[in-house]
């Protein structure tokens, strides 16, 4: 399959897939740094989570439009309001969530899925009544089109390289608030001891409500910046929900680290594959590859060392 | 091995009862046969119910890959029709004739290697056991030989199915993409599309199901069905009482497995094609979700919950596609939250105790205080 292109010319080639790929690393990363948050740490099963990211892009959408009609000079820099924006919603719907229905089902990880399911089924006719059945994609603004010509032959997208640096930018917060924050360390200290945490005076309840909003917001930030390379539809969710899941286990659940290395080697190898197969095999193999590797290594790539 | 009891209980054979003549005397008796083949539809799906009650009801597996299971089935028997309605004189037009049209269309020359055995009957009905079968056992033996459980492998089975959608479809020439198998004509010569014969095909489904649940019932009443529930509860415990864990969550898997594609197979027959959109991440989950409406504890109330659900979506999405999709949601999630035991709990819970006592006080009369209909665990 290497045959037909000479040395430079796959340089280019996997120098441009391989950017592609970055692009599709961000948007997992975001993704998945939302449900590592909300099944790594907290050991709950969000199939809506895909939901939580369109309301995020219908946020965006509704913004921009909005920018144009009304402030159509401070258009260039709706993006940033409606990343803010898609945030809010997300998370307070997230805590919404949370409050109506998770919070009676945290010993039974396996009916949050299902309830989870069948939110993601209202949500998303939901979404279809209000915004309707079609794709809607957002009107980028000037500074982020065009792309840079690094060489002759290796062109990258200014708005991919935007959302990189978001991704980038989202993932050092996350750290951040996570590991070195006081709050952090109380949603760390609810998830390895519940009962101890209470005993020390942490508001277990309301760590949790937060920790599920904080997950769906981000969920929602990565649904701002998925507007920028593709459109959004209803359904758009669903086909990454199956995809994001496997970059937390991959990863190792409860383990920021293995998620960004997951979500980089699986979007790395998928856009590879992709311009040598077509793309529903490098999908595939893809996904076979992970289900093979997790079949000999269930606890993931980066798995915590704990003595069952 | 039967400890202690009878085959079925009182209130067990009330159900079997009733349900045996609202399938093989009301229902026929009172529906057209076109209703008649749409209730013959949603049965099938109460093949994979049984098959999710022993392994995630009795064995705490939940497997959300059940349609890649139904799917096999489906496309061994499609295959083999496909085959039947392929001849060389039914495809003379083509450029090789005697090869499904869909292979033709997509410049195949000559049939793959997979599809050859499925010239014989015999073959292809061995194949609907076998290749689910043995594709469970893969999978099964693979994982809980690892200790993966849980939400972990209700994950992983939800990521094959998604690959199996995404290789059939992608795989136009070889499975006829994301159309399916479509224009099957007749069973070893039989023509499967006439109303006397979807007639027929109903009883030899019904009479499945029936043989279906028995086994399922023979299962769950031996001491493999109280070991299930054991490791259900207390793994480890069972584990170190000597028992081999994996082993007995790989059998409990491939039975769901097999009676998953015998409803696939049966789908089939029903409907005339088969095609990817039964095999997914979604009619996975609602495959799941008939179940739990149904009661994840109960065998019956699988039946009555595939029954139930399609009949209300159907009748819903007919009239109000818009609220379908609310209704649908809204109900898994208040099965979940207020009825985890789902239809059969309520009727457990509410019913049967006021039947237990007009029972009771009847005992002159047995078998007056239930109609047929009150069987249903419904309302």
């Amino acid at each position: 399959m290497f045959g037909d292109y000479s040395l430079s010319d796959l340089g280019a080639i996997f120098a441009m897939q391989g950017f592609a790929g970055l692009i599709l690393f961000s948007v997992y990363v975001l993704m998945a740094l939302g449900l590592a948050i909300i099944f790594g740490q907290m050991g709950v099963i969000n199939m809506a989570h895909g939901e939580f990211m369109i309301l995020g892009a219908y946020v965006t959408w509704m913004t921009s439009s909005a920018f144009q009609q009304y402030l159509p000079s401070l258009f260039p820099g709706y993006f940033f309001i409606a990343m803010c924006l898609a945030f809010i919603a997300s998370g307070a719907l997230g805590m919404l969530v949370e409050w109506a229905l998770i919070r009676h089902l945290y010993k039974r990880p396996l009916d949050t899925l299902l309830a989870t399911w069948g939110l993601s089924l209202i949500l998303q006719q939901a979404y279809r009544s209000v915004f309707g059945a079609r794709e809607v994609g957002v009107e980028l603004p000037e500074w982020m089109m065009g792309s840079w010509q690094a060489t002759d032959a290796i062109q990258i997208p200014i708005n991919g390289m935007f959302v990189m640096a978001l991704t980038v930018l989202i993932t050092i917060v996350v750290a951040y608030v996570l590991f070195w924050s006081r709050w952090g360390r109380q949603v760390r200290a609810v998830v390895q001891n519940r009962v101890m945490a209470g005993a020390v005076g942490i508001n277990t309840e309301k760590v949790d409500r937060y920790t599920f909003g904080l997950g769906c917001g981000i969920a929602g930030i990565a649904g701002s910046a998925f507007t920028m390379i593709g459109s959004t539809g209803p359904t758009a969710g669903q086909l990454y929900i199956v995809d994001t899941f496997l970059v937390v286990v991959f990863g190792g659940a409860a383990s920021l680290v293995g998620t960004i290395a997951s979500a980089f080697t699986i979007s790395q190898a998928q856009s590879t594959m992709e311009f040598f197969l077509s793309g529903s095999m490098a999908k595939v193999l893809t996904l076979l590859a992970i289900v093979a590797i997790l079949m000999v290594r269930p606890q993931g790539l980066f798995a915590l060392k704990v003595r069952k | 091995m039967i400890i202690n009891s009878r085959f079925f209980n009182r209130t067990e054979l009330i159900g079997f009862v009733a349900l045996a003549l609202l399938l093989f005397v009301i229902l026929p008796l009172s529906l057209d046969i076109f209703r008649l083949n749409l209730v013959a539809k949603y049965l099938t799906y109460a093949f994979v119910g049984i098959g999710l009650v022993l392994c995630w009801g009795y064995g705490g597996i939940l497997s959300l890959g059940q349609g890649v299971f139904f799917g096999l089935g489906g496309y061994c028997m499609a295959m083999y029709l496909k085959l039947e309605a392929s001849s060389v004189a039914n495809t003379k037009i083509q450029s090789t004739p005697g090869i499904p049209d869909f292979m033709d269309w997509n410049q195949l020359t000559q049939l793959p290697f997979f599809w050859k055995p499925f010239h014989s009957f015999p073959i292809t009905l061995l194949a609907i056991i076998l290749v689910p079968g043995i594709f469970a056992f893969i999978i099964g033996a693979a994982m809980f030989k690892r200790r993966v459980g849980g939400v972990y492998f209700a994950i992983i089975t939800q990521a094959i199915a998604a690959i199996m959608t995404i290789l059939i479809v992608g795989q136009q020439g070889y499975t006829g993409g994301i159309n399916g198998i479509t224009d099957l004509r007749t069973l070893h010569g039989w023509d499967i599309r006439t109303d006397h014969a979807k007639f027929i095909l109903y009883f030899v489904e019904v009479v499945l199901l029936f043989g279906c649940i028995i086994a399922a019932q023979f299962i769950r009443l031996t001491k493999l069905g109280r070991i299930l529930v054991a490791m259900r509860e207390q793994e480890d415990r069972v584990r170190f009482s000597g028992y081999s864990v994996a082993n007995f969550k790989i059998f409990a898997f491939c039975a769901a497995a097999i009676f998953a594609a015998i409803g696939g197979a049966m789908f089939t027959l029903e409907v005339g094609f088969m095609s990817p959109s039964f095999v997914g991440i979604v009619p996975s989950i609602e495959m799941v979700i008939y179940t739990a409406v149904g009661g994840r504890m109960s065998i019956f109330g699988a039946v009555w919950g595939s029954l139930l659900v399609n009949f209300a979506k159907t009748s819903l999405s007919e009239s109000f596609p818009q609220l379908w999709l609310f209704g649908l949601g809204a109900l898994f999630i208040a099965v979940v939250l207020a009825f985890p035991n789902g239809l059969s709990g309520i009727w457990q819970d509410y019913v049967q105790p006021h039947i237990d006592r007009l029972l009771a006080s009847r005992k002159s009369k047995p078998g007056n205080g239930f109609p047929v209909a009150d069987g249903a665990p419904a309302e």
